[in-house]
């Protein structure tokens, strides 16, 4: 690990302030900064301690939901009984991801920030634009079992690897960030991370010195919430393709719905359209066929990958199955 | 460097170490609490597993000068020769290890995992997340996969768990 120097801030206005600097990262819980920093893939010369800034508690915000301070850890966030009862797609999907002791540090905007998992990311012998801009991709071509097949730019094949935020995208969750200026500013999860394009370094949105205060969750959704993870062992390992649902029935038919999916894209992937045709129509094999059509209609796999597509076409429907079947 | 003050099982260690110091290389190296096992070192074998203010870690994922003022528990902490915790006792008696590296990292998430069961955390695995934790087979094999062991002893792990949260209700 390269030296690095280490303050420890009690304040966010202060944590700001004190992030203005070139190449000083914030470290909350630290589970996957401090794993790349061991590697030296990531190399910040100075680190603020955010831990004591206060920012960790879940309270009700003003439109009927909750705002989720951005040191609340993994753990109390999922077993927060709030979030049990109004957003269980929230507590599923962080179940859903690490171990207990990992969702122990990790917090909420910590989580947002995760790095990708390629294996080239993590290998600083091989070529790769996210770590290394200009320097090539080796997944594209290479081993790409877990790679992209939504979004993907000829530079980077990466995935976000979280689940917790494919679970706020379909919330329709926010946000919210303190910049170097003092000026608070209000992102949609949805919007929070890019695709590759052709700056793949940039993960997100988020400028030199941005920290996150907070997430708030809109009221709550009515209906079912399901999140649905496929992957290789069944506990402690990333998705190949997750999908967070929240779907409302109404007379036999779908009165709203909200998908998210993870493990496909860059980012959350959240599509309207999907939501859109659901919406009004009475439940069908047909129906879910072409929801399926609509989310894969640019889907491109890259070799080793390429069972993820009739994976994510499975998997999403039965997920629809589940959201307006029947409760067993 | 930097001068950090921890409270481990108990008792206040003074620490001046550099600042890339994580918390299991300060216990290993710097205060000779050698119970805390490197697997790993990237918070994915849970050999490391600590507990911080009653909660369990991958001490090899934190600083030391992050956990300034913080109650640090140990393997150490636990029990000892002729003086076991019920679950490090449950392990002996149901073979719940090979090699042993593994072990105390075992030891310590159970001990916090019986916590979050008695404060009624859900898992990915219960039907129920607003319903009472209970602790069967599933429920624990989930909530202890942070923890892998290369022998494979899970069945007996599994084992002494159950035996050490049943005597202790």
């Amino acid at each position: 690990m390269r030296p690095f120097d280490y303050y420890r801030s009690d304040d966010p206005a202060d944590a700001v302030k004190a992030a203005s600097e070139k190449g000083t990262l914030f470290i909350a819980g630290g589970t996957n900064l401090l794993d790349l920093m061991k590697l030296d893939l990531m190399t910040p010369n100075r680190l603020i301690d955010i831990n004591r800034i206060g920012l960790d508690e879940i309270t009700p915000s003003d439109d009927g939901g909750l705002s989720i301070g951005t040191l609340v850890t993994n753990s109390d966030c999922a077993a927060d009984m709030r979030i049990r009862q109004d957003y269980a797609v929230l507590s599923r999907a962080i179940l859903a991801g690490a171990s207990g002791q990992l969702r122990n540090k990790a917090t909420t905007g910590g989580n947002l920030c995760q790095r990708t998992r390629c294996y080239y990311f993590y290998d600083p012998d091989m070529a790769c634009n996210k770590r290394k801009p200009g320097s090539g991709c080796s997944a594209i071509g290479g081993a790409n079992r877990i790679h992209a097949i939504l979004g993907a730019s000829d530079e980077c094949i990466a995935t976000y690897p979280g689940d917790m935020a494919v679970a706020m995208a379909a919330l329709d969750a926010e946000v919210v960030i303190e910049g170097q200026g003092g000026d608070t500013r209000t992102v949609p999860v949805r919007d929070f991370h890019r695709l590759p394009g052709d700056q793949p370094d940039r993960d997100n949105i988020l400028e030199s010195g941005d920290l996150i205060t907070h997430v708030t969750l809109p009221a709550p959704a009515k209906g079912r919430h399901i999140y649905r993870k496929v992957r290789d062992r069944a506990s402690y390992a990333f998705a190949l393709v997750s999908i967070a649902a929240v779907v409302e029935m109404d007379a036999g038919k779908i009165a709203s719905a909200s998908l998210a999916f993870g493990g496909l894209a860059h980012k959350p992937w959240h599509d309207p359209a999907i939501d859109d045709l659901l919406t009004g129509e009475a439940p069908s094999e047909a129906l879910f066929d072409k929801a399926a059509d609509i989310l894969l209609a640019d889907a491109k796999g890259q070799g080793q990958n390429d069972f993820k597509i009739p994976l994510t076409r499975r998997t999403l429907k039965a997920v629809l199955r589940e959201a307006t079947g029947e409760r067993s | 460097m930097k001068d950090t003050t921890l409270r481990i099982n108990g008792e206040e260690r003074k620490l001046s170490a550099d600042t890339r110091t994580t918390l299991l290389d300060a216990l290993r190296n710097h205060l000779g609490l050698t119970g805390s096992k490197k697997g790993c070192d990237h918070g994915q074998c849970g050999a490391c597993t600590v507990m911080v203010n009653g909660r369990r870690i991958n001490s090899c994922l934190t600083l030391a000068c992050m956990h300034d003022g913080d109650e640090i528990t140990t393997v150490e902490g636990l029990g000892e020769p002729g003086n076991l915790s019920p679950l490090q006792a449950a392990f002996v008696k149901h073979d719940g290890f090979q090699c042993g590296y593994c072990t105390p990292g075992q030891i310590c998430s159970a001990t916090a995992m019986l916590e979050e069961i008695k404060d009624n955390w859900p898992s990915n695995v219960s039907g129920s997340l607003t319903g009472e934790a209970k602790l069967t087979p599933e429920e624990i094999s989930e909530r202890m996969s942070g923890n892998l062991c290369r022998c494979a002893a899970y069945p007996n792990i599994v084992d002494a768990i159950r035996e050490a949260a049943e005597a202790s209700s």
